[in-house]
């Protein structure tokens, strides 16, 4: 049984220039113990997909259809907002981008990390050594002082490491990482991603590590999420996905990849064509103006095809891939 | 945070000798002598003369600007005119009077301006926070006085709830208490709008902040994430705003104790004025001119403990 | 040359639609009818109150509002409605006038500052610092002690205590175009330059603090209103909203009408300007929202 189900997920904002279709039929699984990325570029909906996860849509947004089921049997979008709160933090915790705003100014660290075991019923000592124990489990030094230190008396890989201790400490069963690791330098986003892989096995949660950096999804992850202006356009295990991409978009995505260029290029290669606007999503294939395979029957929604076991592609020529760098 | 608070303090020392000769050019400016307008037209010459001699008039400008400013920093503002007290004496008796009623509408303020900025903020764009934005503008904008004068005329001649006039019987706290209600309102009021359009702005970009976000996904109650993450974080700017305020609040307190015939510093220097004891209003002058650097010197070094963000930078 | 030309077309469009804007908001609408008609009443006072406001006469003493004095009369039996009206033109003359002046002064020394020499601007910059450290009221008071109560007393301490604002934002705004390219590439033409800071900096600067100005009216009008109140302002029996209020709250246990016609005027004046400055503020320049 899955930890996360979401099944046909719409969202929608009504803004003052109409109602915007942010998430359109996004299908998707995280299985119990794995990690699942979610790869696409900024503005693809992945920040809307956490937000709705979490039931932090701003209120001008709503689910529109479609169900997030936890653990099998709750349904996130039914939940009200005390149950959704129970859940958040607890069974749900997230890991937010940048880490140097991720944690209150003004209060000690001590004081968030024991702040945010106010459901536990155990007592302040208890609570803080709690805290201190798990600042050691993600290698802070003196974790004890580092209780009574402040967010801004630490460094920006520390600060990223104590909100990562902070929400695994209540050992959730689902860990959201949002790009934790995008506003690290290289050699601290190894270190990062090999303590969550460590700290994942040791408290055997999943995994919903959104990323626009496929290395880093290809080392950490075992399935993938493509998504593209708010559609899950292709999704499966790494290996599938990444050796056999059968969505045109994912094909160039995997190109615009600096790691992957095979011979050195004077430009990087670049997906013409823009995002479409969302307040007017176009009928049919969303990809469609920007693809190079578009044909007569891109005018109409394309299918999620099923090409292998688990892996799907919204595209009417998901059986017939190209041979990756056959364009471009 | 101590060089800081040095340079800091450095400054104020600078501003308040430069408010000093301001002043003392004032005094030498003013048309015919100082002694001849202390002791208006009747005074015979050699009066006049004795008390140029006393006040120093007679040496030359620098070692009169001199004794003024050394005197001053040593606390000696000269002797008043008609008793020959020392005015640093009758100043600092007036002055608890003029701080409880400051301290009073400071607390007008905070109590009122912080509930109603904060709340402006959470219903941001519904009714209460119209109504909450045009109040403040309008408390800001009615000077003190006219909301001085109006409440006196409703709540101590209409209603009769409160007293009208005076400080309250000395050694009796409750009465004196009693007696502070309305004009510290008056002087508090206007900056209730100022504090709860500040809380209200900073507030609104705080709960924008990622560590908001934060606190949301962590499942903390709404209430807290509200009033201890961003409140906290919202309140800092409206401590610098106070060490402003408070000087315009020593401008309303002077009408207030006006109004409300209180003991206080502004009561003497009106007084003062309608008996031609200038000294004693270059006197209180002085001492609520340094009062008031000190304040925004204290409001500085407050906002720089309260953050921990401001206190590591220095 | 061609912008040079489309300028005020511009301007001129920009102003009619800043103006439907402006009167969109309820705020600003009311704002500017307010202001308006306090204008109004000012200008055309010995139109709209037929009796002389200095007219004493002691059989009509604290008459209540009625057909024959709208407002009633004060504790001489000077016909209220008159006064208030001919105290507005004190209260509006002494506001935009000494704000007009206060402009220029302000103006001059924060382009002497922001664009003089380096050892000007600091000793400038001390000087406003100091004036600014004076409370108002008390600058005022010590002012009036030493030169005596008249209006001159009220629009020099109104200038004093306006000057070093404007001249602190004027110096900030022109410090940043002081090297700004536009103001560069004409320096290294050979403008001299009192012709750079008219052509170049003055008009980008103008703005703002039109604006902020428009905002400081009500304060001055609360300031003259103040100082005559305390009898430091306008000598009597010349009329001013202050002095009503103060004649009004010496006899108030025997009539109210007095304060109340003292303080509706001062309450409606001050409320108008700043609805309508606050308005102003956030339809042509949304920056200055953050001050």
């Amino acid at each position: 049984m899955p930890v996360l189900s979401v099944t046909g997920l719409n969202v929608r904002f009504s803004t003052e220039d109409g109602s915007v279709h942010a998430l359109k039929d996004v299908s998707f699984d995280v299985p119990e113990r794995r990690i699942v990325g979610v790869v696409g570029e900024s503005g693809c909906g992945k920040s809307t997909l956490i937000n709705a996860i979490l039931g932090l849509l701003a209120k001008n947004g709503e689910v529109s259809k479609g169900s997030i089921l936890f653990q099998g049997d709750r349904d996130l979008t039914k939940l009200g907002a005390t149950e959704m709160r129970a859940l958040r933090g607890e069974e749900i915790a997230t890991v937010f981008q940048d880490p140097m705003g991720a944690l209150n100014p003004v209060f000690s660290v001590g004081q968030q990390m024991v702040n945010v075991q106010y459901r536990s019923g155990l007592s302040k000592a208890e609570k803080r050594k709690r805290a201190s124990e798990m600042l050691k489990q993600v290698r802070i030094p003196d974790a004890e002082a580092a209780l009574s230190r402040y967010p801004y008396e630490f460094s920006g890989g520390m600060t990223q490491r104590i909100a990562i201790a902070m929400a695994l400490m209540m050992e959730p069963a689902l860990l959201i990482a949002d790009e934790p690791t995008t506003a690290l330098d290289a050699t601290l986003e190894v270190a990062t991603i090999e303590l969550l892989q460590e700290l994942q096995v040791k408290i055997g949660c999943s995994v919903l590590f959104i990323s626009h950096h496929l290395g880093v999804v290809a080392e950490l992850c075992e399935d993938v999420v493509v998504m593209y202006a708010g559609e899950v356009v292709e999704r499966g295990t790494v290996r599938q996905v990444f050796n056999d991409p059968r969505h045109p978009y994912t094909v160039r995505l995997l190109e615009c990849d600096p790691a992957r260029q095979k011979k050195r290029m004077r430009h990087l290669p670049t997906i013409p064509g823009e995002i479409p606007d969302l307040r007017a999503r176009p009928e049919g294939c969303i990809f469609a103006p920007r693809c190079h395979r578009r044909f007569g029957a891109c005018a109409n929604t394309p299918p999620d095809m099923e090409t292998g076991t688990g892996h799907v592609a919204r595209c009417f020529l998901a059986d017939q891939p190209e041979p990756v760098g056959a364009q471009g | 945070m101590l060089n800081y608070a040095i340079k800091r303090l450095g400054l104020a020392v600078v501003i308040v000798s430069v408010a000093m000769f301001l002043l003392f050019s004032m005094i030498y400016l003013i048309p015919g002598d100082p002694a001849s307008v202390a002791l208006g037209p009747r005074a015979t010459e050699a009066m006049k003369a004795a008390l140029r001699e006393r006040m120093g008039l007679d040496q030359p400008i620098w070692v009169q600007f001199w004794n003024f400013y050394s005197g001053a920093w040593t606390g000696d503002l000269g002797t008043e005119i008609l008793s020959e007290r020392p005015v640093l004496t009758v100043v600092m008796e007036q002055l608890p009077y003029t701080v409880a009623l400051i301290v009073g509408g400071i607390s007008w303020s905070v109590a009122l301006g912080i509930p109603l900025g904060c709340l402006a903020a959470v219903r941001r764009g519904g009714w209460v926070d119209r109504i909450v934005g045009v109040l403040s503008v309008a408390v800001i904008a009615v000077p003190s006085f006219v909301i001085a004068i109006y409440a006196l005329l409703i709540f101590a001649v209409w209603l009769q709830w409160l007293p009208a006039i005076g400080a309250g019987e000395p050694g009796e706290p409750g009465d004196q208490l009693v007696h502070l209600i309305l004009p510290s309102l008056a002087v508090g009021i206007g900056w209730v709008g100022y504090i709860a359009r500040m809380v209200r702005a900073s507030m609104l970009e705080v709960l924008e902040a990622s560590h908001i976000r934060t606190a949301y996904a962590f499942g903390l109650p709404d209430n807290q994430i509200i009033y201890r993450y961003a409140l906290s974080i919202a309140i800092l700017p409206t401590v610098t705003l106070l060490g402003i305020g408070i000087g315009q609040m020593l401008s309303s307190a002077v009408f207030a104790e006006i109004v409300f015939s209180r003991p206080g510093v502004g009561k003497l220097v009106y007084d003062a004025i309608l008996t031609r004891n200038f000294p004693v209003v270059t006197g209180a002058v002085l001492v609520t001119t340094a009062f008031f650097v000190l304040l925004n010197l204290i409001a500085d070094l407050i906002v720089g403990a309260l953050d921990p963000r401001v206190r590591s930078n220095f | 040359m061609s912008e040079a030309i489309s300028e005020p077309v511009i301007a001129l469009g920009r102003g009619a639609r800043s103006l439907r804007r402006l009167l969109r908001e309820p705020l600003g609408a009311f704002g500017l009818f307010l202001v308006v008609a306090v204008i109004g009443a000012a200008v055309f006072a010995d139109l709209l109150a037929s009796a002389d406001p200095s007219r004493i006469s002691p059989r009509d003493r604290f008459m209540p509002p009625g057909a024959e004095h709208l407002l009633g009369t004060d504790q001489l039996g000077r016909d209220l409605f008159s006064r208030v009206l001919h105290g507005g033109r004190i209260a509006l003359t002494v506001a935009l006038g000494s704000t007009g002046v206060s402009l220029l002064i302000g103006i001059a020394l924060g382009l002497i500052s922001g664009y003089g020499p380096r050892w000007l601007d600091n000793v400038l910059i001390l000087l406003f610092d100091a004036i600014k450290s004076f409370p108002t009221v008390m600058l005022a008071l010590a002012f009036v002690t030493l030169f005596g109560p008249s209006l001159t007393a009220v629009v020099v301490v109104v200038i004093i205590i306006n000057v070093p604002g404007y001249a602190r934002i004027i110096r900030t705004q022109t410090i940043a175009l002081k090297n700004a390219e536009f103001v560069t590439a004409a320096q290294s033409m050979g403008a001299s330059t009192a012709r750079i800071l008219r052509v170049h900096v003055l008009p980008n600067v103008i703005g703002p603090i039109l604006i902020l100005a428009s905002m400081d009216i009500p304060v001055v009008i609360a300031i003259e209103a103040g100082m005559s109140f305390l009898g430091l302002g306008v000598r009597p029996p010349t009329p001013s909203w202050g002095a009503i209020l103060n004649d009004g709250f010496a006899s108030i246990r025997e009539s109210v009408w007095i304060v109340v016609a003292g303080g509706i005027p001062i309450i409606l004046t001050t409320l108008g300007f700043t609805f309508l400055g606050e308005t102003l503020r956030d339809v042509f320049d949304p920056r200055l929202k953050a001050r």
